[in-house]
């Protein structure tokens, strides 16, 4: 069972309450009429499913109902942080302690009460 | 290899069963092999038994990081059927079915398959409908089945609650007689036992770390007990294929999900069919010693736990109680998480990759096992000529591209 922070009620909530709708930051092309066969089905079907940290994008059905945004180890699902949309992941593979030097220095609220997996 | 047979039973009871062949060697590995099968599972296996035996490859290694059949092959349900809707899934899980059906005389190895028949049930108007039409295009490509009404599906399992006060009703169901369950480690050993015999490596906790590629061309992997080389390389891994695609470059449409997996106490012979339903997302069978196997939907998230979260087993019993009230106190004994690799359409991936030579075999998802024998068949067919076997080219990764996929969901679905 995951404990989920909710980055918009800012509240910590039992999984149940919250569904997962895959991989986040997949951007629809832009003019899908102009994309080669092979650039629209590598956007509608194929995803990075790394072993390791992963960005997925969440729904809080039962709560909100608003879409954000986890960063989670697929191998020990722990739960590094959630954002909110249109904010970037303070984790990442590349800085999996998530030191993110580049980024405009951005408190990570969610990481101190993230959830763990009980 | 020694032979199975109820005189050699006998024979080794006078000496106290002590002397009994291992049942496969444990070889070092050699340098150079015609083909490597990464991934000892069940699908692995089967298809360096059938290169072997069929296709005249005996030059071929195992490569398992593991061991035997300690993967999806060890934690699945066992459920073996073949009522699937579309003319290629019905074509591969079909040929799978007849080879099931002589495997334990095949591997001389009791497999233990029974065909006890499989229900799907159908709870609403529109399950019905699907049901009478995927019924009707099991029989046109020659798969058994018949739809049964509520009346038929209580005759059959006494014990369901197949009343109208249901929360959801059972209406009717789909019903394949041939089909039904094996015991799956048996599968494992039985092909490890005879893919050994004719000359097979077994390569057990050994792991592939990466492939050696020139040219577009494979010509051996790097595994922790140092290079071997083969021309052409077949990576059978399940939930891990992804990982192995990007060590090749390779980028597969899969996603890794949990999925769980429950059995109870023993109990007396109780059930003796298999009963899933896709509505209500849980399938339920009784093994020959008694447990009740309860298999529930994957977890929605990607994982390579091999474990999932609580609410999930727990709507699945919600769901097997409801269909089978008698059930209520049955207390559980062990439950566990797979990895399955699940694919956007449903149905595996059997192909060639832009890399001359390295073949992929996964995104067998949540429905993997029944398909064991035949999946293996036709990737060492695929294997050995070079060029996809006719009923393993529909399921190319092109399909991911040029639009023809090969939806399945209907007849996966939770169903296994």
């Amino acid at each position: 069972m995951f404990y989920i922070h909710c980055p918009y009620c800012g509240e910590l909530r039992e999984e149940e309450e919250f569904h997962p709708k895959g991989q986040a930051h997949i951007a629809r092309p832009a003019d899908p009429a102009a994309c080669t066969d092979e650039e629209w089905g590598d956007y509608l079907f194929f995803r990075d499913n790394p072993r390791g940290i992963h960005h997925e994008l969440w729904v809080h059905a039962v709560g909100c109902r608003k879409f954000f945004n986890i960063t989670r180890h697929t191998v020990t699902y722990e739960i590094l942080e959630t954002y909110k949309m249109g904010e970037r992941p303070a984790f990442t593979a590349d800085n999996p302690h998530g030191h993110d030097a580049e980024a405009a220095p951005r408190p990570a609220p969610a990481a101190a009460q993230a959830g763990v997996h009980a | 290899m020694q032979r199975y047979s109820g005189f050699g039973l006998v024979k080794h009871a006078l000496s106290h069963h002590e002397n009994w062949q291992r049942q496969w060697r444990n070889p070092t590995p050699k340098k150079q092999y015609d083909v490597i099968v990464v991934g000892g599972g069940g699908h692995g296996l089967a298809t360096a038994y059938y290169l072997a035996k069929e296709f005249g490859v005996k030059n071929v290694a195992v490569i398992e990081k593991g061991w035997l059949g300690g993967g999806n092959t060890a934690r699945n349900t066992t459920i073996v059927r073949s009522n699937y809707l579309w003319d290629e899934a019905a074509a591969l899980y079909e040929h799978s079915m007849k080879l099931w059906e002589g495997l334990s005389q095949d591997l001389n190895y009791n497999v233990m398959f029974s065909q006890r028949g499989v229900l799907n049930l159908g709870h609403t108007l529109q399950d019905m409908r699907d049901i009478q039409r995927r019924v009707n295009a099991n029989r046109l490509n020659g798969v058994d089945g018949e739809v049964l009404d509520a009346k038929g599906v209580q005759a059959l399992v006494p014990i369901m609650d197949c009343s109208k006060n249901a929360r959801y009703p059972v209406l009717g169901a789909s019903w394949q007689p041939r089909a039904g369950v094996a015991r799956h480690d048996a599968v494992a050993w039985g092909f490890a036992r005879a893919a050994d015999a004719l000359g097979v490596d077994i390569l057990q906790q050994t792991e592939v770390t990466g492939f050696k590629i020139r040219d577009g061309q494979i010509y051996g992997v790097h595994t922790n007990r140092g290079d071997i080389e083969a021309k052409t390389v077949g990576c059978v891994a399940a939930g891990n294929s992804g990982v192995l695609a990007k060590m090749a470059g390779i980028k597969l449409p899969l996603e890794s999900h949990p999925l769980q997996a429950l059995v109870s106490e023993p109990l007396k012979p109780i059930l003796d069919t298999v009963v899933m339903s896709n509505h209500v997302h849980g399938y339920i069978s009784q093994s020959d010693k008694g447990d009740l196997v309860i298999g529930a939907g994957i977890d929605g998230y990607n994982g390579y736990g091999q474990r999932g979260s609580y609410p999930t087993v727990e709507h699945t019993l919600q769901a097997i109680v409801e269909m089978f009230p008698i059930f209520s106190r049955v207390r559980m004994n062990r439950q566990w998480g797979g990895v399955v690799d699940t694919c956007p359409d449903a149905c595996p991936i059997l192909s060639k990759t832009r890399v001359k030579g390295l073949y992929f075999n996964c995104g067998w998802g949540t429905g993997g096992f029944k398909a064991t024998p035949g999946s293996g068949h036709v990737f060492a067919a695929s294997l050995a000529r070079g060029e996809m076997h006719s009923i393993a080219a529909p399921f190319s990764i092109d399909r991911f591209h040029t639009g023809a996929l090969v939806d399945e969901h209907g007849a996966a679905g939770v169903a296994h």
